[in-house]
């Protein structure tokens, strides 16, 4: 058995999980909740031990360094600290409603790893890459995306049910869906943890790459999409404390600013150039 | 300070913080879109002469360094002085306050609020109150009136600064850049095998500075992985004084080495077609390393000897081994393969010579003085703090008011939080049933 074949159950564990959460959601029956939770932690514990076997598969080639340093092992990541994080609300908030939603995200991590045509190899790093940097700037920004991921999905959530509310036909969707300001709360939550994580992730770069290079900041394309990113969740941030902005327009906001994300990590890598290339292969 | 002037105004306020935001967010993306610092003709073959010099003019080929990105920076820090400015006076009121001052009617208002009864007397009550108040870290302060005694305690009343920690912390990496740009220089330099230098370039304007001391490059080494990547550069480095060696030490990339607040930094490497040679003689202990053009002579007077590379087996993208003459005073030179950088011993002249042949590199090495990156670092750790502080902590008071009644004491106990209501209320609750049991 290699990390590849637990990576594999992984996707499929999720894609599961998701139709359970979903099930449940629409069917409102408490023992597929549990079982959709419990599946999401049996793929969890999956995707764990692939991520440490993929560690040390990684030593027994002789490049030892941790399962962090392409496309693939980066979104195999994603999806681990997207279920973390999405596992820790649930417990939290004592609902799994938020799954429905969170664990398609998860899913689509993984299919995008499995399955798309990028290199799924165990590399060598470059030598700008040989840093204890690597580990705290890479966990540091992933934990801020997936904390961004989450708030995104409860946005969707969020507009999703005040778009059913006109409608009486769907009126059901008033009880499906946890109340809107619950929805709302969580969503603030998750940006600032989100906002927290992202500037200690922009952080850690900054310093890595003062290390590497001899300059903190020097507007990469990267750089700036991230710093980009920020500004739009520090805009909603204080839009929301200082001018009182709430409901549908921070909503819209958590996608926005999922999609910043989403160009930051992925669409800069593809089409824009910059010292970040390594991301792409 | 309440100033009502309406320029004072603008600048303190919020909007305009949202709108230099919403301006530095979407004018960065420009500058990812198209290339940077490319020359002119760049940008005339890829959007046309017209285009181009628009963009000259709107000083689009270098956006970050601008003047029109740089004053909406400078703007953003000017909002942020003045915001706090204008603000910060009523926060720090807010953090003065003494709560013994609030008045009894407002302590019975309050949302979050419990109260019993108790057969002790007023002054024992209050006593055994405050004891464990501060049991619970809790420190109280008391204030008697006629018929009722207020007892006050209060946790976190400075985290109320946490917004401006964080503000401050921009303003604090504004300055460290500033510093940098203003006292510091970025630049390169190469330096072949063996040759030092004590002039580097800088990126920008092409001007040349002296750097007060010379940098020597010992030798310099690429390693590879089975596959052919790269795996490691390393160069070898001294620093030199007025000739005599003050430091040596290898740097490879993510390793730079740091003399006199100047910093270099493994960047590139330049291969060329000559060699250096390292001869030592093992009795003697005498020892040469030269440059050795390829198929040239080369001569080592004190010991007499004469060599030279005569040919150099390559793989992919490196020498792997290489083949030399080597001569005495007398008698046919001797030939043969030696590998690249490796130690062999050759027997000439009845000497035993140790020899050790690489092909010559340059090292490139970015240079770079910036005086303010400890300013920006510890405005980044004032940052993260800030935000945990702004986010997760809060400023809890509690009042305790003690009244007599028939029978003992009446209290009313009640608090407030500025931030995380239901996580002050768990504390609250749990808070007024111990005082309640005593």
């Amino acid at each position: 058995m290699d990390s590849s074949q637990l990576l594999g159950i992984t996707t499929f564990t999720f894609l599961f999980a998701s139709f359970l959460y979903i099930a449940a959601l629409v069917f409102r029956t408490e023992n597929m909740g549990k079982a959709a939770t419990g599946f999401t932690i049996i793929a969890l514990l999956i995707l764990t031990l692939g991520l440490g076997l993929r560690w040390i598969e990684s030593y027994q080639l002789g490049i030892g360094h941790a399962p962090l340093t392409n496309m693939y092992e980066s979104v195999v990541f994603f999806a681990w600290t997207i279920i973390i994080f999405y596992l820790g609300i649930e417990w939290k908030f004592k609902t799994r409603t938020i799954g429905a939603f969170a664990l398609p995200l998860a899913f689509l991590a993984m299919a995008y790893a499995s399955f798309a045509p990028i290199n799924r190899g165990i590399n060598p790093l470059v030598p700008a890459l040989q840093s204890n940097w690597l580990l705290a700037h890479v966990i540091t920004c992933f934990v801020g995306y997936a904390a961004f991921a989450i708030a995104a999905a409860l946005g969707i959530m969020y507009l999703a049910k005040t778009s059913f509310a006109g409608k009486s036909s769907v009126d059901q969707s008033k009880e499906l869906l946890p109340p809107l300001a619950t929805l709302e709360d969580i969503t603030h939550k998750c940006m600032i943890i989100g906002f927290i994580w992202l500037s200690a992730g922009i952080i850690t770069g900054a310093i890595w790459a003062n290390s590497a290079w001899g300059t903190y900041w020097s507007w990469d394309p990267k750089e700036t999409w991230s710093l980009i990113t920020w500004f739009v969740y520090a805009f909603t941030l204080h839009a929301r404390y200082t001018r009182g902005i709430k409901g549908k327009t921070i909503a819209w906001l958590s996608l926005v600013g999922f999609i910043a994300v989403i160009f930051t990590y992925y669409g800069v890598n593809f089409l824009l150039s910059g010292l970040h290339s390594y991301g792409s292969s | 300070m309440q100033n009502n002037n309406s320029l004072w105004q603008f600048f303190a306020s919020v909007k305009l913080a949202l709108v230099t935001l919403f301006l530095i967010a979407t004018t960065s993306i420009i500058g990812t879109v198209i290339p940077q610092k490319e020359p002119f003709q760049f940008y005339v073959s890829q959007y046309g002469p017209k285009t181009a010099q628009l963009f000259a003019i709107l000083d689009i080929p270098d956006m970050y360094n601008s003047w029109w990105f740089i004053s909406l920076l400078f703007l953003l820090g000017f909002n942020l002085v003045i915001c706090s400015v204008d603000r910060f006076p009523g926060v720090w009121r807010q953090i003065k306050a003494d709560g013994l001052q609030v008045g009894a009617d407002r302590i019975r208002k309050m949302s979050t609020q419990k109260s019993w009864r108790s057969d002790a007397p007023v002054s024992d009550s209050v006593l055994s109150i405050k004891e464990l108040l501060k049991k619970h870290g809790w420190q109280a302060a008391e204030k008697q009136t006629d018929n009722e005694t207020v007892i006050f305690s209060q946790k976190g009343s400075w985290t109320r600064t946490g917004v401006y920690l964080v503000h401050s912390s921009i303003l604090v990496i504004f300055l460290g850049a500033i510093i940098g740009s203003l006292g510091g220089f970025k630049g390169s330099v190469s330096i072949p095998e063996t040759m030092s230098r004590d002039k580097v370039v800088l990126y920008d304007s092409r001007e040349i500075v002296d750097l007060g001391f010379e940098i020597r490059c010992n030798s310099f080494a690429i390693e590879f992985y089975e596959n052919g990547m790269p795996k490691e550069y390393t160069s070898s480095l001294t620093v030199l004084e007025n000739g005599t060696e003050v430091l040596t030490r290898d740097i490879e990339v993510n390793s730079p080495l740091t003399y006199k607040g100047i910093t270099f930094y493994q960047s590139s490497y330049e291969a060329y077609q000559d060699f250096v040679v390292t001869a030592v003689n093992t009795e003697t202990g005498s020892r040469k390393t030269v440059v050795s053009p390829f198929q040239k002579q080369t001569e080592w007077p004190e010991e007499n000897v004469r060599f030279g590379v005569i040919n150099a087996k390559v793989r992919g993208q490196s020498i792997v081994s290489i083949k030399i003459w080597f001569a005495g005073e007398n008698g046919p030179p001797s030939t043969m393969w030696l590998d690249e950088n490796s130690l062999t011993t050759l027997d000439e002249n009845n000497r035993n010579y140790q020899v050790r042949v690489k092909q010559m590199y340059a090292t490139g090495l970015q240079v770079a003085k910036d005086p303010g990156v400890w300013w920006v670092y510890i405005g980044c750790g004032l940052m993260l703090f800030g935000l945990y502080v702004a986010f997760f902590m809060s400023h809890r008071r509690i009042w305790v008011l003690v009244t007599a009644s028939d029978k003992g004491s009446a209290m009313v106990m009640s608090g407030s939080a500025n931030k995380n209501r239901p996580g002050f209320e768990n504390v609250f609750d749990t808070l007024a049933s111990d005082l309640e049991r005593t």
